[in-house]
């Protein structure tokens, strides 16, 4: 393991986290990277636009949400005191509002009237949609048609708020094929167009950006563990899809030697059942590029991108974010992996422990509090990153427990 | 100061120097490797320069073509689908350096399946199987050490893509280490969709000529004889791929089974536009 003096001071001007990041994007694109990127810098160097994030924040999104001692679930489990933060509880009742906060601030900024996005819940369709209508924008959401067969209600609820939900076709229909739509859209229409990206990955500054505007989780924590532990929390966990609550959650902590760091990514059927099965970028794949950026991808000996698997479609997408492949290569922030049937029973675990559907993405993270807090002692601090509900799972979850609705 | 050809004594630069001294363009056509199937696609490949083809773009099938539109997404998952691979890729490019010696072949793609391969080695592989050229959609100048300057020192030229969204201050960025000739993007937008105007063209030509003594083919919208032949007249060379491709995939049927005659049907067509590349500016 490198020891680095410190953690949170990447990327580099050019989008690189050690090897990882880069803007690997078309020509046409380019210009406009460049201009998001200066935009977005000189942004953060206004007070009137972080004033207006916060306000936003506080007034819409309802945050700080609350970092909650989860005390049944403690005892069952006998060991780690358990604490989850409390993303559920936002508006759109996940972290992925955000960042979509964020965004769309810059796009105003940058005079854009039109908005799109990819999504696979729909969790990051709803609330660009919603960012949208709460700002009078245009938007249209590029949604895989696998993903809308069986997210029908976020499907509805993108809908409601007057967003245009394009069924993508391609490939085999789902969150990445849904990123390279959103990809060709964003070529086509550069002047006006601003892409609201829903995870840390893609082309410089995208990572970076959205990193930041979610590290309001990992900087609410902090605050409200000195608040009530009086002391800085020993281990963070958080799952990881392409990785926006896990690195929004980590990054204000990668400093502090003493605060472990786990992410739990989608392990499916098993990741010894090849990678078709499950979607573990870093646990079962290796680094290429795609969709703007070096990072583990599951990939054939090719380096043609393979379709991973997970129950929870906020999961399955078969890359990660590059300051998570760096973390990992560094050594400083531990993957792990759950896979559906251990995602499926943490939550009905938390249904019934804490009164708290999850979404099975968060389910993901929850497993390896319930594999790790038993073996730990009852001082050690333990925060789950509780990144959304589970509403908008319960059909999925009804169907792989038998049960008819 | 203007950009030249850092590999000059190369096929490309020996064909644009020909179709310079016969006074007219060239006709660039890009078929998917291994589309429909490695066998078909390798009739498709030798049968072009008889047809009329100048040079050829020939695509190494990703899964996952951002740039590209509806035709050049759906040839790349019949190539795939039929095992296609770079190395196969390149075994196609030895098979037509056998029949033919001059024609530049540019292998044209994404570069995950180059990464995935070993930049060094695919670039000793794609030389030695005759490969004059690349283009790799997702490497802009910022990357260049990825491929780009590792290709140049290899003796493979790098063509770059400019588009309408290049503008001024970027255009010697993007000029510095191209090589063979500079391929314009003509629309803002993805293969095989909108065509832009003439006038835009004209326009873009005479601007990239500024900045560059490098030939400069003009591609993306081009989809019949005439509108090659409109492009032929102020660009160096013409490029039509989604149109090509097209056509194959016109002859396939329901089972995706290849009807007879669709090579012919194809070469045919790329004999159209050749001819109306070559009268374009008589």
């Amino acid at each position: 393991m490198t020891k680095l003096n410190t953690y949170r001071s990447g990327p580099d001007e050019r989008g690189h986290f050690g090897i990882f990041g880069g803007r690997f994007v078309a020509e046409t694109l380019m210009p406009l990277i460049l201009e998001v990127e200066k935009a977005y810098r000189e942004a953060r160097a206004d007070p009137a636009f972080e004033g207006e994030m916060r306000q936003q924040l506080k007034q819409y999104v309802g945050r700080p949400n609350p970092l909650y001692y989860a005390e049944r679930l403690t005892e069952q489990l006998g060991g780690a005191k358990i604490y989850f933060k409390r993303e559920e509880l936002n508006h759109t009742g996940a972290h992925k509002i955000n960042n979509c906060i964020g965004q769309i601030l810059l796009a105003r900024r940058m005079g854009k009237t039109r908005i799109i996005a990819e999504t696979g819940a729909g969790q990051h369709g709803v609330a660009t949609a919603t960012v949208c209508a709460l700002y009078d924008m245009p938007c249209v959401i590029y949604m895989g048609e696998t993903d809308i067969a069986r997210q029908q209600p976020n499907v509805f609820r993108m809908k409601l708020l007057g967003a245009e939900v394009r069924a993508v076709t391609s490939g085999s229909g789902t969150l990445k094929d849904a990123m390279n739509e959103a990809l060709r859209d964003w070529v086509t229409n550069v002047a006006d167009t601003f892409y609201i990206i829903g995870t840390a990955a893609g082309p410089h500054p995208y990572p970076a950006m959205v990193r930041d505007f979610q590290s309001v989780i990992g900087d609410e924590v902090r605050s409200q563990m000195q608040e009530l532990e009086g002391r800085l929390p020993d281990s963070l966990v958080a799952c990881v899809g392409g990785g926006s609550n896990a690195i929004g959650l980590f990054h204000p902590f990668l400093d502090d030697p003493s605060v472990q760091m786990v992410g739990v990514e989608a392990a499916g059927r098993g990741i010894e059942k090849g990678p078709l099965d499950h979607a573990a970028s870093i646990n079962g794949g290796r680094p290429g590029v795609l969709h703007g950026n070096r990072t583990y991808l599951l990939q054939d000996e090719d380096g043609q991108i393979l379709e991973g698997h997970s129950i929870s479609a906020g999961l399955d997408y078969p890359g990660i974010g590059p300051e998570h492949s760096w973390l990992h290569d560094v050594g400083r922030v531990e993957y792990a992996y759950a896979t559906d049937q251990e995602a499926l029973d943490a939550f009905q675990l938390c249904a019934r422990a804490e009164g708290i559907i999850p979404a099975l993405e968060s389910a993901h993270g929850l497993a390896e509090v319930i594999k790790r807090a038993p073996k730990l002692p009852k001082d050690h601090l333990m925060v789950l990153c509780l990144s959304g509900r589970g509403d908008k799972d319960i059909f999925s979850v009804a169907k792989h427990l038998g049960v008819e609705l | 100061m203007k950009s030249v050809d850092v590999l000059a004594d190369g096929r490309i630069a020996r064909r644009f120097e020909a179709l310079k001294a016969e006074g007219r363009a060239g006709l660039v056509t890009f078929i998917t490797a291994g589309d429909p199937d490695p066998a078909v696609s390798q009739a498709v490949l030798n049968g072009l320069p008889a047809a009329g083809a100048d040079l050829i773009e020939l695509g190494m099938p990703f899964t996952d073509p951002m740039a590209d539109g509806p035709a050049i997404q759906a040839s790349s998952l019949r190539a795939l689908k039929a095992g296609m691979t770079v190395r196969r890729t390149l075994e196609m490019v030895r098979g037509f350096r056998e029949l033919d010696a001059d024609t530049p072949i540019i292998l044209m793609g994404y570069f995950n399946p180059i990464h995935a391969y070993g930049a060094e080695s695919f670039l000793t592989d794609a030389r030695e199987a005759g490969v004059d050229g690349l283009i790799v959609v997702d490497l802009p100048p910022e990357e260049d050490e990825e491929l780009c300057i590792p290709a140049l020192k290899a003796g493979v030229s790098f063509v770059r893509l400019t588009t309408p969204t290049t503008d001024e201050a970027r255009m010697p960025a993007v000029m510095r280490n191209t090589s063979g000739f500079v391929y314009y993007v003509s629309i803002a937008g993805i293969t095989g969709t909108a065509s832009a105007s003439n006038t835009a063209i004209d326009q873009a030509v005479a601007r990239l000529k500024r900045h560059t003594d490098l030939p400069v083919a003009v591609g993306f919208g081009i989809k019949t004889p005439d509108q090659a032949a409109e492009v032929a007249r102020v660009a160096d060379a013409a490029v039509v791929g989604s149109a090509i491709v097209t056509r194959l995939a016109g002859g396939l049927d329901a089972s995706g089974t290849l009807k007879p005659g669709t090579v012919e049907d194809v070469l045919g067509f790329v004999g159209e536009l050749a001819a109306g590349v070559r009268t374009a500016r008589g």
